[in-house]
């Protein structure tokens, strides 16, 4: 995801001119990010994105809000994930790719991850869950298959599957068996690459 | 029966509520930040409250297809503690949140300079954000209370039809109808007001201006005494549309002054409401 596409894709908001205020105003003054920030979704519509699939007009609106800051990136997305209420903390998780701010945005993936709202879950394991180590990520794609999370919304997830993700699930779904209750499709689908991926490979003959 | 309870403390209940609410009827639910029963003592106890009225309880009530908004403010009983007067300056930015669309619950418990204090100061905040305001009415000596409720409301200048007098009965309606303030009406099963002496006051002052709350909390309350209201009303001779009026549209009306109700569902949609603009707020 660019900047460019955010763009484009926001050409025909409600407000389009609200929207080019606010992008200025914070490229000019930093700190008014906060006051935009949440009003994104009353002038910008919370619809989804037909250009940008699995983005919505306030997602992107705020995505692009951060972007368009010249500097403290990482501190103003601190705090406004801080101060946000949902909508506004989905919109700095699904922003940290497009940053200049190296790994500093780890600690708000931990946060999110520990919530149990699905859209902050599903919302942290996008591309910059690159930053997030081995242990946090399998535990975190876990949470996704005991919440319902769809594991489409795991980026990177057939390249950093490992065996150590394969046992976590194989236990889980030993235990979703014993109940009676089933695993969520997706998961057992991974479940069955990483299987089948470490089983060895016949010789040729 | 489409149900909007304007006043409910969903924090306090459980999922067998929102289970229950949702299959009665109830679509959509307005949650005023109040007390808790324990009293707090510090700041952040209060925003970790605030923070789950815009984040974590809508969430738990979208699960049940229950739309969730707030009110939020310094509620009159803790305006009393020095301890936690400083979360005036934590207001005003839950006050530009999507989904707070009041300032509320204020007012007065037991009259006191500092609940006057907080009380002018959270109205003027009313209309710093362009926001309606939710006065709670006090529970001991409350027609004089009401009758001060109002004097302040009408020298912090908002518009009375932006302002709601919650907690109304038979001694206080006549207090606040004529002063052009919205009447809120709680049931409750023992208190407050019950579902027959409620439709007598419809019946008396009409639906206008009229919001019928459930109030439940933490306390004795039951989330389902709207829909029971709406029964009653039914069986004392109303239509559908009275009923549709006191427990749907008044509300969507009142809260609607915010400009972000939001209630866009294609299942909430009713495109025979002639106010239906409203509910998609500023955008």
């Amino acid at each position: 995801m660019t900047v460019d596409e955010l763009r484009a894709a926001l050409r025909g908001v409600p407000d389009p001119d609200w929207l080019a205020t606010a992008l200025d105003r914070v490229a000019a003054e930093p700190t008014a990010i906060a006051r935009f920030f949440p009003a994104a979704g009353r002038r910008c519509g919370r619809h989804d994105l037909p250009d940008l699939p699995g983005w919505t007009a306030d997602e992107a609106a705020r995505a692009l809000l951060l972007a368009s800051l010249r500097t403290d990136h990482a501190e103003q997305a601190g705090a406004l994930y801080r101060t946000g209420d949902a909508a506004e903390k989905r919109a700095v998780l699904k922003a940290l790719p497009m940053l200049p701010i190296g790994a500093a945005g780890t600690p708000l993936l931990h946060d999110a991850i520990r919530t149990n709202d699905t859209r902050l879950v599903a919302a942290a394991l996008g591309p910059y869950a690159r930053h997030l180590d081995p242990p946090a990520w399998r535990q975190a794609v876990l949470k996704c298959v005991f919440t319902g999370v769809p594991l489409a919304a795991v980026a990177d997830l057939d390249s950093r599957a490992d065996g150590e993700l394969a046992e976590m699930l194989a236990a889980l779904a030993a235990e979703r068996r014993a109940a009676g209750r089933s695993m969520p499709a997706d998961a057992t689908e991974l479940l069955d690459r990483l299987t089948a991926a470490s089983q060895p490979q016949p010789r040729e003959v | 029966m489409r149900i909007f309870d304007p006043h409910i403390h969903m924090t306090s209940r459980t999922t067998d509520d929102y289970e229950r609410m949702a299959a009665a009827g109830v679509r959509a639910v307005v949650e005023p930040a109040f007390w808790l029963g324990q009293p707090r003592t510090n700041v952040g106890s209060f925003t970790d409250y605030f923070d789950s009225l815009v984040g974590w309880e809508p969430f738990r009530a979208g699960q049940f297809g229950i739309r969730h908004h707030a009110t939020i403010a310094l509620n009159p009983k803790e305006a009393n503690d020095p301890r936690c007067r400083p979360v005036l300056d934590e207001l005003p930015r839950y006050l530009e949140k999507d989904g707070v669309v009041a300032v509320g619950e204020i007012g007065y418990d037991s009259m006191t300079p500092e609940e006057d204090d907080a009380f002018a100061a959270q109205l003027a905040l009313a209309v710093a954000h362009d926001l309606p305001a939710m006065v709670h009415t006090p529970h001991r000596d409350k027609a004089r209370g009401v009758e001060r409720s109002l004097a302040v409301v009408a020298e912090s200048g908002i518009a009375p039809q932006r302002v709601v007098l919650d907690h109304l009965n038979e001694t206080t309606v006549k207090l606040v109808r004529d002063t052009g303030c919205w009447l809120g009406f709680s049931i409750y099963p023992d208190t407050k007001m019950s579902p027959p002496r409620m439709v007598e006051l419809l019946k008396a002052y009409g639906t206008e201006r009229v919001l019928v709350n459930s109030a439940a909390d933490w306390g004795r309350s039951d989330p389902l005494l709207t829909r029971a209201t709406g029964e009653a009303m039914l069986g004392a001779g109303f239509t559908d549309d009275d009923v549709d009026r006191v427990l749907w549209r008044n509300p969507v009306e009142f809260y609607g002054q915010s400009g972000r109700l939001d209630l866009t569902d294609d299942d909430l949609a009713e495109p025979t409401f002639a106010g239906n603009s409203i509910l998609r707020g500023g955008s």
